[in-house]
């Protein structure tokens, strides 16, 4: 047994290729434990404090955001509320405050549940994920990166620093909508993120959709981009919804039956459409829109 | 392994030694003999167990005690004056927010890092602040109610 907090990304890439785990928040990793998911690791490194990993900086082509970037920092952090708005959704509906004190980005990135409320929007904003070993550094596409629940193609002594997002278009804008039974400590029953851009006529252009909790990992759905452009964002809610159910293939689980999650993911995906067409236009919807426009549980 | 530890709690410094898994809540329990800090689920769910970690609130049941290393952690034991309440407490008291009691050192905590925070939340931020601490008691207005009045008494 042996725990360290790494004073450096080297130090802590040593560490894991010398066999041991990272450990940021603790979240997953050791709620996992006590519910005996999953032993603690024998060997452990904490990676939260170190500087490299804990920056939202611009890029040439976009902005990076630290893999230990917490989930409070993300729902309050002004470019990512105002270009980057589903994440800042999904970041707001993790947990309860102290949850989102300590999670961050990367452990919900690489802990890959299928439910996870971050992924979806990263999917739908194009983004990265860089992760870096002893041996070099590698970007990976989030659709190769998560293969099943909990399943990630990175290697054991692989670490995510940071998650890189493209620069948004103009008139663009995105939206994560969850369905939940109740407001904190939730987990995703479906959930749908929604990117939009919008034409000088108002007409759809371009836009894509991805769904939590339908599927073994977060999946992007097909097609999106061409059943929707040219058409008025009221247009176009029945027929993203249809595409929606058709490319679910949820389970049934104490949550939700299988069919349920079909009908709901699709509702869920064209209120996300709608919620994004709304701020590509400049329509101020305050995050997160479930609480702005009272989707998901009551009070 | 056991490593001893330098942990800050209410300002004082400790020393103690600590398993690698051992989670902060236990420590602060068995160790330091600060039992304010409840466990309630012990699964991250209820904030029974919520102290501060450099201000903000942690789910202590989860949180290893290892990583509090040059931390400040704050306990309910560090909010209550010598002499007398915190004004969270006087309130909490006055609206009638406490039955058991299990459920309040721990909503003490959420509600002193929301004012901290944010010295006049809305109802709907006292919400939000509070959405991780849960009471089976009392139901959830006089509560609320207490962590108002606190912000409005100043």
């Amino acid at each position: 047994m042996s725990f360290m907090i790494a004073g450096s990304l080297e130090e802590a890439l040593t560490a894991l290729a010398a066999g041991a785990r990272p450990v940021a928040g603790g979240t997953d990793l050791v709620v996992g434990a006590r519910q005996g998911k999953a032993p603690l690791p024998t060997s452990l490194v904490a990676i939260d404090r170190l500087a490299e990993l804990t920056q939202i900086e611009p890029t040439d082509g976009g902005i990076r955001i630290g893999a230990s970037v917490t989930h409070a920092r993300l729902l309050t952090d002004p470019t990512i509320v105002s270009d980057y708005t589903a994440l800042a959704d999904a970041a707001a509906l993790v947990g309860s405050p102290s949850t989102r004190n300590v999670g961050t980005l990367g452990g919900n990135v690489m802990n890959a549940s299928p439910a996870m409320d971050t992924g979806a929007p990263l999917m739908v904003l194009g983004a990265v994920a860089e992760v870096q070993s002893e041996r070099g550094s590698r970007t990976v596409d989030l659709s190769d990166l998560w293969t099943g629940p909990g399943q990630t193609s990175a290697k054991v002594d692989e670490l995510c620093v940071a998650i890189d997002l493209p620069s948004r278009p103009a008139r663009s804008g995105s939206a994560y909508v969850r369905l939940e039974y109740r407001r904190a400590m939730e987990i995703a029953v479906v959930g749908a993120a929604a990117s939009v851009t919008l034409a000088d006529d108002g007409t759809i252009s371009d836009g894509s959709v991805a769904l939590s909790a339908v599927a073994p990992t977060i999946i992007e759905v097909d097609g999106v981009a061409e059943l929707m452009a040219g058409h008025l964002p009221d247009a176009v809610g029945a027929a993203i919804a249809a595409a929606v159910a058709e490319a679910a293939e949820p389970i049934s689980d104490l949550r939700a039956s299988d069919s349920y999650r079909r009908h709901t993911v699709g509702v869920m995906a064209a209120r996300a459409v709608d919620a994004a067409a709304r701020r590509a236009a400049g329509e101020e919807i305050s995050v997160p829109v479930n609480r702005a426009i009272g989707v998901g549980a009551s009070r | 392994m056991t490593e001893p530890v330098m942990l800050t709690v209410n300002g004082i410094d400790y020393r103690v030694n600590v398993d690698m898994g051992r989670n902060l809540l236990s420590v602060l329990r068995n160790e330091l003999g600060l039992t304010g800090t409840k466990e309630g689920c012990d699964d991250s769910e209820c904030g029974a167990c919520m102290v501060l970690l450099d201000g903000q609130p942690v789910n202590s049941c989860s949180y290893l005690a290892l990583q509090a290393q040059g931390r400040s952690v704050t306990t309910v034991e560090g909010l209550t004056p010598a002499d007398g309440l915190h004004p969270l407490q006087r309130s909490l008291l006055e609206q009638g927010g406490v039955q058991c009691g299990f459920c309040t050192p721990g909503i003490i905590m959420s509600a002193r890092a929301l004012l901290d925070r944010n010295p006049s939340p809305s109802e709907e931020e006292i919400r939000i602040g509070l959405s991780g601490n849960l009471c089976r008691c009392t139901g959830y207005a006089k509560i609320l109610a207490a962590v108002a009045q606190t912000a409005s008494d100043g």
